[in-house]
């Protein structure tokens, strides 16, 4: 299907991205368009005014900060994959990035386009979420610094204001952390059913994918860890007080039973690491 | 809007609407009817195409996206009536029925051993996730990419 007519500005600069979408009450940013098309062409979203802000100079590519990794807000799911400074200081995220849809979704898919979505369904926000990464945001006041913790508010909802652009991911360096990624699917190039991201770096945080309205950490088995839990014993726990969605692709049982199964693998692969 | 780029090695300038799908643009506006559309949920890769040398679906990309860019079609990749390896490995076999998808297929090919010439079987496969093809099991398209990597 074609989308619905909408107005179209392209910004070539975040200052100008940002007065664009402030002009507009139904603007959108138009990074990859991996998500957003989508939803445009089923007219699932019909925002008035798309602010192309994929040729922003400056937004894409991995930076050494010391101790965190800056990943521009448009580095495309394939050059994430492949980046050595990625592969070698968080190479959860490499790993995460290469299992992503299919070659051609990777093309076009951005990392912060996947992280300003905010879907439920979505990969690195759980990754982000394990590694206790942070977003960089400039909106009308400036720019501000948000914890993955804060950020994935509900269903496809951030704390971002429709005015602010994600400029940059900011993971802390974990070279010597132990982590896993486990994703379930039926089908090549199917979104996760449930995924996780464990990251164990003397404590264990667990991020969970399609597991709750938005992405979530596995606070209930994190605490179970923390308390001496074996492995098993705390994947038991991968759904304590979480609400996982019922579709067509699983129950909300179904969910729960693979949470404990993949954050138990997910434990299990990290330890080994 | 106004749309400039360079369509299998021609320029063009086209007036279009900021909606206007790059797929519909190559059918309709510039006339390359090669490049297909299989499905409206970005799932099929029948609508694969190159942009700058790499695989994208046509269909997910607005044309404006597509501003100062090189596409290429299945219809640019044979040069002076000679197939490209790739069209010709998946005549020699047989990867091909109803061909739906294969101009899609061939494509995302062409694009995978760019970045991976000398894949396994198993690279192939995995490397084909984002094309569906209905007929031929993927048997014999798996065989002819890995026969024009050796090529
Ligand atoms: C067939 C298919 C399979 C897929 N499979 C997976 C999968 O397995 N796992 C997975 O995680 N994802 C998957 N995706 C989604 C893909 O990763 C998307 O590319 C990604 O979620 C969004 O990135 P984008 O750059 O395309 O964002 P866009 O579609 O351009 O934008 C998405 C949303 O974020 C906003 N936005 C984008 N960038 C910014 C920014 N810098 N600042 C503020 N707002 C911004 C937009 O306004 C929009 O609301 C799949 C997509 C497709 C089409
Ligand atoms: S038409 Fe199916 S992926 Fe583009
Ligand atoms: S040959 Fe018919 S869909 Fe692939």
């Amino acid at each position: 299907m074609i989308p619905a007519k909408f107005d179209y500005a392209r910004a070539s600069s975040v200052e100008e991205a940002v007065r664009l979408l402030s002009s507009e009450e139904d603007s959108k940013a138009l990074a990859g368009g991996h998500s957003l098309l989508p939803l445009m062409r089923l007219r699932i979203a019909a925002p008035t005014l798309l602010v192309d802000i994929g040729r922003i100079k400056g937004l894409s590519g991995v930076r050494d900060k010391g101790d965190a990794v800056g990943i521009g807000a448009l580095t495309r799911h394939a050059d994430v994959a492949s980046d050595a400074t990625v592969g070698r200081e968080a190479p959860l995220l490499a790993k995460v990035a290469s299992q992503i849809g299919d070659p051609q979704v990777r093309h076009r898919g951005t990392f912060g386009g996947s992280i300003a979505h905010g879907d439920p369904a979505s990969d690195l926000p759980a990754a982000c979420l394990a590694l206790g990464a942070s977003f960089v945001a400039v909106g009308p006041e400036g720019e501000r610094v948000i914890p993955a913790d804060d950020f994935f508010q509900g269903f496809l909802t951030t704390s971002l204001e429709a005015n602010e652009v994600l400029t940059e991911i900011l993971v802390p360096k974990a070279a010597g952390a132990r982590w896993s990624f486990q994703k379930f699917n039926r089908r090549a190039q199917d979104w996760a059913i449930v995924g996780c991201a464990v990251v164990q770096n003397g404590l264990t945080r667990i991020g969970l994918v399609n597991m709750e309205a938005a992405p979530v950490r596995a606070k209930g088995a994190e605490e179970a860890l923390a308390d001496g839990a074996s492995a098993g014993e705390a994947a038991g726990h991968a759904s304590d007080g979480l609400e996982p969605p019922s579709d067509l692709n699983a129950s909300s049982e179904f969910r729960r039973h693979l949470a404990s199964v993949l954050v138990r693998r997910g434990l299990e692969e990290a330890g080994k690491s | 809007m106004e749309l400039s780029l360079t369509v299998n090695g021609k320029a063009r300038t086209d007036d279009v609407e900021p909606r206007l799908l790059l797929v519909h643009y190559l059918r309709d506006v510039a006339r390359l009817t090669g490049t297909n559309i299989g499905c409206d949920t970005s799932s099929c890769g029948a609508c694969t195409v190159h942009m700058d040398g790499e695989a994208v679906k046509s269909c997910t990309v607005l044309a404006v996206q597509a501003d100062g860019h090189e596409i290429t079609t299945i219809e640019g990749l044979a040069s002076d009536g000679t197939m490209h390896p790739m069209q010709e490995a998946f005549r020699q076999n047989h990867a091909l029925q109803c061909g739906y998808c294969t101009p899609g297929m061939v494509m995302a090919a062409t694009s995978f051993l760019k970045e991976n010439p000398h894949p396994t079987e198993a690279e192939v496969r995995e490397g084909l996730e984002g094309n569906l093809c209905r007929c031929t099991g993927y048997h014999n398209i798996v065989k002819a990419i890995l026969a024009a990597a050796q090529s």
